[in-house]
């Protein structure tokens, strides 16, 4: 497998076309702006429910993190965030082309990334690319980034992790650009190159006495 | 007689330090991962991994947002007195962890498993857990609190003794890929086995040995000290870094703990101790003086005894 490029690029949301378009797999990102928390609170809520955005979402930014914060309320209403971390992006995947129509989505921010159908069939017919967090996670890092909470909304309705925050943030980052223009995922390229290897490893060692039923046998597969 | 408000004091403190200060020992391991991983970009992640923790100490505030489960440990002196006993103890355990919650801001992590109810305050049934241990000559208590990440890398499997060390291997590897992949465990971690005992008993060792024994402790058991190194190497040998980027950096150290166990079985447990290993240590002494430490001390010769004594 060839090393990705790993150039560092700055950002300011809401992002342009042609910005994502210049972002190749690898890149280092760090973003300035808007930006917007929705998960499956958000998504069951306005594409199951039918419910509308409480905001013109698509005029205030494109950039969609997959994310709760470790925040608190203050007396005044006002938020304390400390720490923020990504949470897993592969469980919202049948949400995402109904989410990029009515958003308007470039980019995703998520830990762990999306499959590489996704990226061909939901990402880039939309124009958007994947950006993962980076080691699970700078949680301290990216609470830097975050300059000011701009709002909470549906907190009541949701609660505070499931909630659509709107932050203003500064060199929010790093992340790393997960989709390649071709539609691959620098995830995927690097399990086929650990699959290489595992037959090798599994070679000597028999299968346990008492087997289990499961979902998957093939050690290539992943369980996500 | 332990003052009441020693421990409250005491846990607060802990629950703070563990979910923003990285322990010294994990740091050392990563820093030295990192210095001989030979992928560039595995190489970044950790390099902004021990950023982030500099970040985490010097803004006070959690190096990671999902803060884990808070839990303790309590090892008590055999002499030891609290006042108001053990049940103003727990209590002072719950007041500090939702005091904590709100303070540092943690994650109100602790939900009702069927209809998500969140007190917001990491409290609960059976939350925060308590796990107590006992040592002769003492009139102090060792106060540990471990915030540890829930959802990947953890598996138990009832293995036979005829699946051998060979079948220790191959369901280690089993967790190191299944969980590896995309860095659903957030390594390079401290891989953590509980080998024997009853079900409950390998739960529970496996998962004290990822969280309650620094890196670069051996087991004393020759044996097994030999076997939690062949485990760490095979681990680091999967071709697979931090993210499930490729790379070599996987496990920062392996810690084996063993009980005695059924004569027909060798049951297991694998857990992971992530990038972010929450664990801070104290002891507090009966004049209410509080003492903190970084090695949790935990696994002492008295807790491993083997004879009547």
């Amino acid at each position: 497998m060839n090393s990705p490029s790993m150039k560092t690029v700055h950002i300011n949301a809401p992002v342009s076309d042609q910005a994502v378009a210049d972002l190749s797999q690898g890149d280092i990102v760090f973003l300035s702006g808007v930006i917007y928390t929705a998960r499956e609170g958000v998504y069951k809520r306005v594409l199951e429910t039918g419910e509308s955005l409480p905001i013109d979402l698509a005029a205030i930014s494109n950039i969609n993190f997959h994310c709760s914060p470790a925040a608190s309320r203050n007396n005044d209403g006002t938020f304390n965030v400390g720490a923020v971390t990504a949470t897993a992006s592969f469980r919202f995947g049948k949400w995402m082309p109904d989410w990029f129509q009515i958003s308007r989505a470039k980019l995703i921010i998520g830990k762990g990334g999306m499959s590489e159908e996704s990226y061909r069939d939901m990402f880039l017919p939309a124009g958007a690319k994947y950006l993962t967090t980076v080691g699970y996670g700078t949680g301290a890092l990216l609470g830097r980034g975050i300059k000011r909470t701009i709002d909470a909304l549906w907190l009541e309705e949701l609660g505070l992790a499931q909630a659509l925050w709107l932050f203003e943030v500064e060199n929010l980052g790093p992340f790393i650009v997960d989709t390649g223009d071709d539609g691959s995922s620098l995830f995927e390229k690097s399990n086929n190159h650990v699959n290489e290897r595992l037959q090798m490893l599994y070679k000597d060692l028999k299968a346990p006495t008492l087997s289990r039923y499961g979902e998957t046998t093939s050690r290539e597969d992943e369980v996500i | 007689m332990i003052p009441i408000s020693a421990i409250e004091k005491a846990a607060l403190e802990l629950t703070s330090k563990a979910s923003i200060e990285i322990p010294p020992d994990f740091k050392n391991g990563i820093k030295k991962m990192t210095a001989n991983e030979p992928e560039h970009l595995s190489q970044f992640v950790l390099q902004s991994m021990i950023e982030n923790w500099e970040a985490a100490e010097l803004d006070r505030r959690p190096m990671c947002a999902d803060t884990g489960l808070p839990r303790f440990y309590v090892k008590s002196g055999n002499e030891a007195q609290v006042e108001g006993g053990f049940v103003a103890l727990e209590r002072a355990l719950r007041q500090a962890t939702a005091d904590a919650t709100h303070a540092i801001p943690l994650r109100p992590n602790r939900v009702h498993p069927i209809n998500r109810h969140d007190y917001n305050n990491n409290v609960g049934q059976h939350a925060p857990e308590v796990q107590y241990a006992f040592e002769p000559d003492g009139d102090w208590l060792d106060l540990i609190t471990v915030h540890k990440g829930g959802l990947f890398g953890t598996d138990y499997r009832m293995l036979f003794p005829g699946d051998g060390v060979d079948g220790i291997k191959r369901f280690f590897l089993d967790v190191m890929v299944q969980f590896g992949r995309r860095g659903l465990f957030c390594q390079p971690a401290i891989v953590g086995i509980g080998l024997g005992g009853n079900k409950d008993t390998c739960m529970r060792l496996g998962k004290e040995a990822c969280s309650l024994r620094i890196v670069g402790e051996r087991n004393p058991d020759p044996e097994i000290a030999i076997l939690e190194q062949e485990l760490k190497d095979l681990g680091n040998s999967i071709g697979m870094g931090p993210m499930g980027y490729v790379g070599n950096s996987m496990v920062v150290d392996c810690n084996i703990e063993i009980g005695y166990t059924h004569t027909g079985g060798m049951p297991i447990s694998i857990h992971t101790f992530c990038l972010s290993s929450r664990r801070a240590t104290a002891r507090i002494h009966a004049d209410g003086q509080i003492e903190y430490r970084d090695n949790p001390n935990w696994f002492t010769p008295y807790y491993r005894r083997e004879g009547i004594q």
